[in-house]
């Protein structure tokens, strides 16, 4: 049997010893020893279907920026229109290089003047570099080391939070319960500080919960002592975002990707892509205008053996595509992938192979998610619009 | 009946010149769940140490080696309804593929069980 891992000089999670207590095993990744599964991905990734799952996402590098004319020097760096970013709301986005690549996607909350910013672990440390390089002087880039991320997703999060006694921070706000997809507040937890936002990355309902490190411990072993909750490793993290056609950063998109062709026009708000003035502003609005020459699309394969990243994408003998990510879908119980392919060959339904060890296997481009999205939205009122 | 077990984690059970062969209990603890298995077809000529079949998890692919040459008799058609049988019973109903050995010789140097365990346990 070939061997699948390798070392490198890495880093502890602060729950690390928590993680080894539940059977955890722990594997190299963004230079942390992570949890890869406790009990088994398949079991794990079926419990955050139907239950809550508990995710240790403390890789990930969390950032406030602050001071003086904060709004617009985030405008020079970040696509995002600040004006439509209300206090207590979060939104997807990304930091671009100059020529309209993507160095890393990010989640950004509006904290009441100051901005809570969410990034990649592998990448945290170069996006810090370029934030502080961007930044005017009289910006205040603050790295929140001190603290760990959790993130509670599943059907049942909502009902699990609200077994913990957690109030909201500031007089108005609802109970966590009671927030909205992409809603993000201060809440406490006797006196615990913790910033939850109603978000995730597996396609199900669910929340991301900052919390200090010295705490995470105390509300990692209070959340999955309730009966909805269990512990899940990144294997099933990967496997649930794949099939909510989430893209994974350093693999689906990359610096040699740009946000359009990547699918990602929405991460461009809707002034930015008339006005530009943000980093490969040029390249972007010209592909939002023309369209471009490759689209990131969804695969369903047949039978059972997956195609993953690398593998080659034909029409006939004509090469039209890359797999950037894949594996076994869980829920639908068979192969799926994300590729690039040109855009003659996008379209829902088009038949095409990938190359997986010298074989052929046929598949067809079908729309993402794979899996139906489980967000908990507002809801809407009789004009339609959002209240 | 004899089994050897080989530095990669593959068991031969060994009757006569025909022999069975899988993957060992550790390896498909490392694995985790399988999902796929692709089993060589009958006929197939393999080669010491050379590639003979691939076991999917749901991270990973990785290939599953022949302990010694010679010709495929079978596959483990069982696998491809139930590639967990790999995780259930990877020493038993699990096996991947029998084969006739080419040269028994081959079998030399390939370890015993408590011989296979020793070197498990000093992973």
């Amino acid at each position: 049997m070939s061997d699948i891992e390798e070392t490198v000089e890495l880093e502890a999670l602060p729950l690390d010893a928590w993680h080894r207590a539940r059977g955890a095993r722990m594997v190299p990744f963004a230079g942390y020893e992570m949890p890869i599964q406790y009990e088994g991905i398949l079991a794990e990734h079926q419990w955050t279907r139907e239950h809550a799952g508990l995710f240790d996402v403390s890789h990930m590098g969390q950032l406030e920026v602050s001071g003086d004319g904060v709004e617009a020097a985030i405008e020079e760096v970040l696509p995002i229109d600040l004006a439509t970013l209300k206090p207590g709301r979060q939104r997807y986005s990304l930091l671009l290089a100059e020529n309209g690549g993507v160095l890393d996607d990010l989640m950004i909350a509006n904290r009441g003047g100051t901005y809570y910013l969410v990034v990649n672990g592998a990448t945290k440390w170069d996006d810090i570099g370029h934030l502080r390089e961007l930044l005017p002087d009289h910006v205040t880039l603050n790295h929140l080391a001190d603290h760990a991320l959790l993130a509670l997703q599943g059907p049942e999060a909502a009902q699990a939070l609200q077994r913990l006694d957690i109030r909201p921070f500031l007089p108005g706000w609802p109970d966590a319960a009671g927030l909205t997809f992409m809603d993000a507040g201060p809440y406490m937890w006797g006196d615990v500080p913790l910033g939850i936002s109603r978000s995730g990355y597996t396609g199900e309902d669910g929340f991301e919960i900052s919390v200090r490190e010295a705490d995470v411990e105390t509300l990692a072993e209070a959340l999955c002592g309730l009966p909805e909750v269990k512990p899940i490793g990144l294997g099933a993290r990967d496997s649930l975002r794949l099939e909510a056609g989430l893209p994974l950063y350093g693999h689906d998109m990359t610096p040699d990707t740009s946000p359009i062709e990547a699918g990602l026009a929405f991460g461009i708000n809707k002034r930015r892509r008339v006005e530009g003035g943000f980093p490969g502003a040029e390249r972007i609005l010209r592909e939002l205008s023309e369209g471009t020459a490759r689209k990131w699309v969804g695969l369903a394969l047949d039978g059972r053996m997956a195609a993953r990243e690398g593998a080659e994408v034909y029409s006939g003998d004509t090469k039209v595509g890359t797999v950037t990510s894949g594996g076994f879908s869980p829920t639908l119980g068979h192969p799926i992938a994300m590729a690039y392919v040109d855009a003659a060959h996008a379209a829902p339904e088009t038949p095409l192979e990938i190359e997986v060890r010298g074989k052929r296997l046929p598949a067809k481009v079908v729309p993402t998610p794979f899996v139906r999205h489980r967000y908990h939205r507002p809801k809407r009122n009789q004009t339609g619009a959002a209240k | 009946m004899t089994r050897y077990f080989t530095e990669d984690h593959e068991w031969i059970e060994v009757d006569g010149t025909s022999a069975t062969v899988g993957i060992t209990d550790y390896a498909q603890s490392q694995l985790g769940d399988i999902v796929f298995v692709e089993t060589p077809d009958a006929g197939a000529a393999l080669t010491k140490g050379g590639d003979a079949a691939v076991v999917e998890s749901v991270k990973a692919a990785s290939d599953v080696y022949s302990p010694v040459s010679g010709t495929v008799t079978e596959g483990n058609a069982q696998l491809e309804e139930d590639p967990a049988l790999v995780n259930t019973a990877p020493e038993g109903e699990g096996w991947f593929f029998k084969l006739t050995i080419a040269d028994p010789g081959e079998l030399d140097g390939l370890m015993d069980e408590a011989k296979y365990k020793e070197f498990v346990d000093g992973l």
